[in-house]
């Protein structure tokens, strides 16, 4: 499966019929607009605005000019509103990083966030679980809404505007590619026609507009992708009472994974994969049924088998034995007592590998690159990592003076990332699939591995790691 | 030409080998072909290491002299531009020879490459050792203020970087074809349209109009084509402005540039064609630094650059037996040249105070 995500460089010329607008359009001879942007980005989602501000701040893009296109409205808010919304994101140490690193942070500290020191992820079909935490207890990762990032990030580009334009309500409906080597006449640059027909030119454009990527298509780069039988369920729910709430909980049910959040010492946030038949029943439910589905899911051993039950006490022992301090007793996470009205939504849930990140003056950042499923809660962080490694190989090649849109540092970013973010797609899938079934032998194999990997710290530590970067 | 040169054993089996390990490429050749008359289709973009074809734009007098060129990028030696102090001195079968390759200087994984990967190391050791001279410098733009003249700038492929960083660039080439595309190339950019001029003149010709204005010369794989060495560096002392500097890369004379440069590069594998380079020409350290010292310019450091072929870049190096790269600075006046020392990063403080005693001394010489 990680050869199927894993890199090859085979560019077929693409099928004439996946090419849409762009038969029509024609190579740009001659006529020199005014302004040459050095980067734009084509999406103005979490990933999106992040890589403008990133870009935007950098100390060796001050005599550069960036645009950054986004096709919804701007988003301003007054003050922070009351309620919470149902779309949240775990923000992991090093994504964090990134966004202090453009003071993105800040705002989000001024606003709300949740600080979580733990984490228990543990099976319907047995009595193996896994525990994640640092051993200082320092905070493994924050749970933030993804609009008070988003609004971060707008508070920021404001702050930067005069080298980082933003251009709302804006579509890009078709681009042109720039020949691989100049010939006479023909411009060396990316053209993107805008949806009102006016046309921009920029040296390097980024796409970061989501797994439906329209600039990943454009260009025809291949994309390995495959829909899950899965919708997430997401809401936001009112704990039975305030408590410290510091600890992110999921359960691998047969159905898919249930995770609860925390948001604050009273509200959790659910998102809850699931078939999509049971996904629409559980949004359309009443509230009492609703919030009785999610407490049994968590605390009910429905699935338990007594042969499986029996292994994986012989396993516990066993380590015990050998570790006496690895023991974790299963704990409970907090009971829900009502869910925020209309904060139950679905959506879909998919897998997606772009087969190339990056051609010449042109980068793949976020979804348009990767998308995973939620259960290992990495989809946006990967998105930061990208942000991280792209700047840093544009800076280092803007401070050289270099053409920024030259292969030689883009497949710098695309090797670095690749590397990491096939990895973890893989895993993911490789999860999904084994904690999908309940059939015995497959749940006794699991369970063990469970039991082990928590048994021994330093592989604890290792993934841990790797999922904090 | 090709076929009617006479290969020694081991260079056609070195061929055979690397035949076998293009055969590969054939096939993509045959795509990109195809893909080329889809005006729409992006045709890919390979890394060095791989090996790319270019039947689109191929010229017959190429083909004949570099028929294997394209082939083999295994070893690849840096391409030099032409240079000569006069017209009369110029090579016509030498033009020929570039002007046939003259629209390739922008491909990045072409004829040129390793020019262009070459700019990973020039330009940050022209941009380094210039910000040293300066107390601070705006970010984004860390060159901006400083005039460079880059002679036998070829494609301009190092004065745009230099322009990108805020430099006002000044290059010039004796071939009128190099600087019509130098400037075709920029004229896209209308911010380094702006910064950098173009001229198809010599560096004599220069001279008299932009004597003591440039804060920077850079003759970056052009000492070694130059027909008297010691004019030419004149020439260059005279441009620059007291404390200005002077970045020169070339290939140091000596058996192993022999074997490489011209006997392996030429004359086996055919990387370059036979003639290009006459190893009487290549200058050592110790003669450039013997010229500079003699001219009022004082070393301050040479490093060795060495290129994989295999991975098509460069790296600095301790050993300048091959490629070296040098930056020497014309003295003020009245101060002593600094003896020449072998440092990589240069001694930041001692130019410092050097710099910040000079405005003093000036001074005392007007009185």
């Amino acid at each position: 499966m990680a050869g199927r995500l894993a890199v090859s460089r085979w560019r077929a010329a693409p099928s004439a019929a996946g090419r849409g607008p762009l038969l029509s359009c024609r190579r740009w001879s001659g006529a020199k607009a005014d302004t040459v942007y050095d980067v734009v980005v084509s999406g103005g989602g979490l990933v999106g605005a992040a890589m403008a501000c990133a870009l935007g701040y950098d100390i060796h893009f001050h005599d550069k000019k960036i645009l950054l296109l986004e096709a919804g409205p701007k988003k301003v808010w007054e003050k922070l509103p009351e309620t919470y919304s149902n779309r949240v994101s775990s923000i992991s140490p090093g994504s964090a990083t990134l966004l202090s690193s453009f003071g993105a942070w800040d705002h989000i500290c001024n606003m709300r966030y949740r600080a979580f020191r733990r984490m228990q992820v543990w099976d319907a079909c047995s009595e193996a679980l896994i525990m994640f935490d640092k051993d200082n207890l320092d905070d493994m990762g924050y749970i933030v809404e993804n609009d008070v990032i988003m609004c971060a990030l707008t508070k920021q580009l404001e702050a930067v505007s005069d080298r980082v334009t933003v251009l709302y309500r804006s579509k890009a409906v078709s681009y042109t590619w720039p020949y691989p080597f100049t010939m006479a006449d023909s411009s060396p640059w990316v053209h993107i026609t805008l949806g009102d027909g006016s046309t921009l030119q920029t040296k390097l454009l980024i796409g970061a507009d989501g797994h439906n990527s329209g600039v990943r298509q454009a260009a025809g780069i291949k994309n390995v992708s495959w829909n899950y039988d899965q919708s997430a369920v997401v809401a936001t729910l009112h704990l039975s009472e305030a408590t410290e709430n510091n600890v992110a909980w999921q359960r691998f049910l047969p159905s898919g994974p249930i995770a609860l959040l925390p948001l604050s010492d009273t509200l959790s946030s659910l998102v809850w994969s699931t078939s999509h038949e049971h996904a629409a029943e559980l949004v359309g439910m009443d509230e009492e049924k609703f919030v009785d589905t999610i407490n049994s899911a968590f605390w009910s051993d429905a699935n338990h088998t007594d042969f499986i039950d029996s292994a994986s006490s012989v396993l516990q022992s066993v380590v015990g034995f050998l570790r006496p301090t690895k023991v974790s007793a299963r704990q409970l996470p907090p009971s829900v007592a009502r869910v925020d009205a209309r904060s139950r939504v679905l959506f879909p849930l998919g897998l997606g590998h772009a087969a190339e990140y990056v051609r010449p003056r042109l980068a793949l950042i976020g979804d348009a690159a990767h998308r995973v499923h939620p259960l290992a809660g990495q989809g946006v962080n990967m998105g930061f990592g990208d942000v991280s490694s792209l700047v840093h190989h544009l800076s280092a090649a803007a401070f050289n003076g270099k053409d920024l849109g030259s292969m030689s540092h883009l497949t710098g970013y695309e090797t670095d990332r690749q590397r990491h973010n096939t990895a973890l797609l893989a895993a993911t899938d490789l999860l999904k699939r084994f904690y999908s079934t309940s059939a015995a032998p497959l749940v006794l194999l699991r369970t063990w591995g469970l039991q082990a990997t928590n048994a021994v710290s330093p592989l604890k530590e290792q993934i841990m790691a790797f999922a904090s970067k | 030409m090709w076929g009617g040169r006479k290969l020694s054993s081991s260079g056609n089996r070195f061929l055979g080998v690397l035949r076998s390990r293009c055969w590969g490429t054939q096939a993509e050749g045959a795509r990109l072909t195809s893909s080329a008359e889809n005006q729409v289709s992006w045709t890919p973009q390979t890394k060095p290491r791989v090996f790319s074809e270019y039947r689109i734009m191929w010229f017959k007098s190429y083909r004949m002299t570099f028929a294997c060129l394209n082939r083999m990028k295994i070893y690849r030696y840096p391409w030099r531009r032409l240079y000569s102090t006069s017209q009369t001195t110029v090579d016509n079968s030498e033009i020929k020879t570039f002007l046939a390759l003259a629209h390739r200087w922008w491909d990045e994984q072409g004829v040129y490459a390793p020019l262009h990967s070459m700019n990973d190391l020039r330009v940050p050791f022209i941009r380094d050792n210039l910000l040293k001279t300066v107390a601070h410098h705006q970010p984004g733009k860390p060159l901006s203020g400083m005039k460079i003249l880059d002679v036998g700038c070829g494609g301009g492929l190092l004065s745009e970087p230099l322009g990108r960083l805020g430099a006002s660039v000044i290059g010039i080439d004796p071939v009128d074809e190099n600087i019509k595309i130098a400037q075709h190339h920029k004229s896209f950019d209308p911010v380094l349209d702006k910064r950098i001029e173009y001229r198809a003149c010599s560096l004599e010709e220069m001279v008299e109009e932009t004597a003591e204005t440039c804060d920077a010369v850079v003759a970056s794989e052009v000492v070694e084509h130059v027909i008297d060495l010691e004019t030419f560096l004149q020439c260059c002392c005279q441009v620059l402005k007291p404390g200005g500097s002077l970045f020169i890369t070339t290939i140091n004379k000596t058996q192993l540039s022999y074997a490489l440069g011209i006997v392996f590069s030429e004359q086996i594998a055919g990387i370059v064609p036979k003639g290009t380079h006459t190893w009487e020409k290549f200058v050592s350290p110790e003669k450039l630094e013997s010229i500079l010292e003699s001219n009022g310019l004082s070393v301050q450091t040479v490093a060795g650059m060495l290129y994989n072929p295999l991975s098509g870049y460069w790296h600095w190096s301790e050993n300048t037996s091959l490629n070296y790269a040098a930056h020497a600075v014309k003295s003020t006046g009245q101060e002593h040249p600094v003896p020449a020392e072998f440092v990589f990063k240069g001694e930041t403080e001692e130019l410092r105070d050097k710099d910040s005693t000079n405005p003093g001394l000036q001074e005392e010489l007007k009185k």
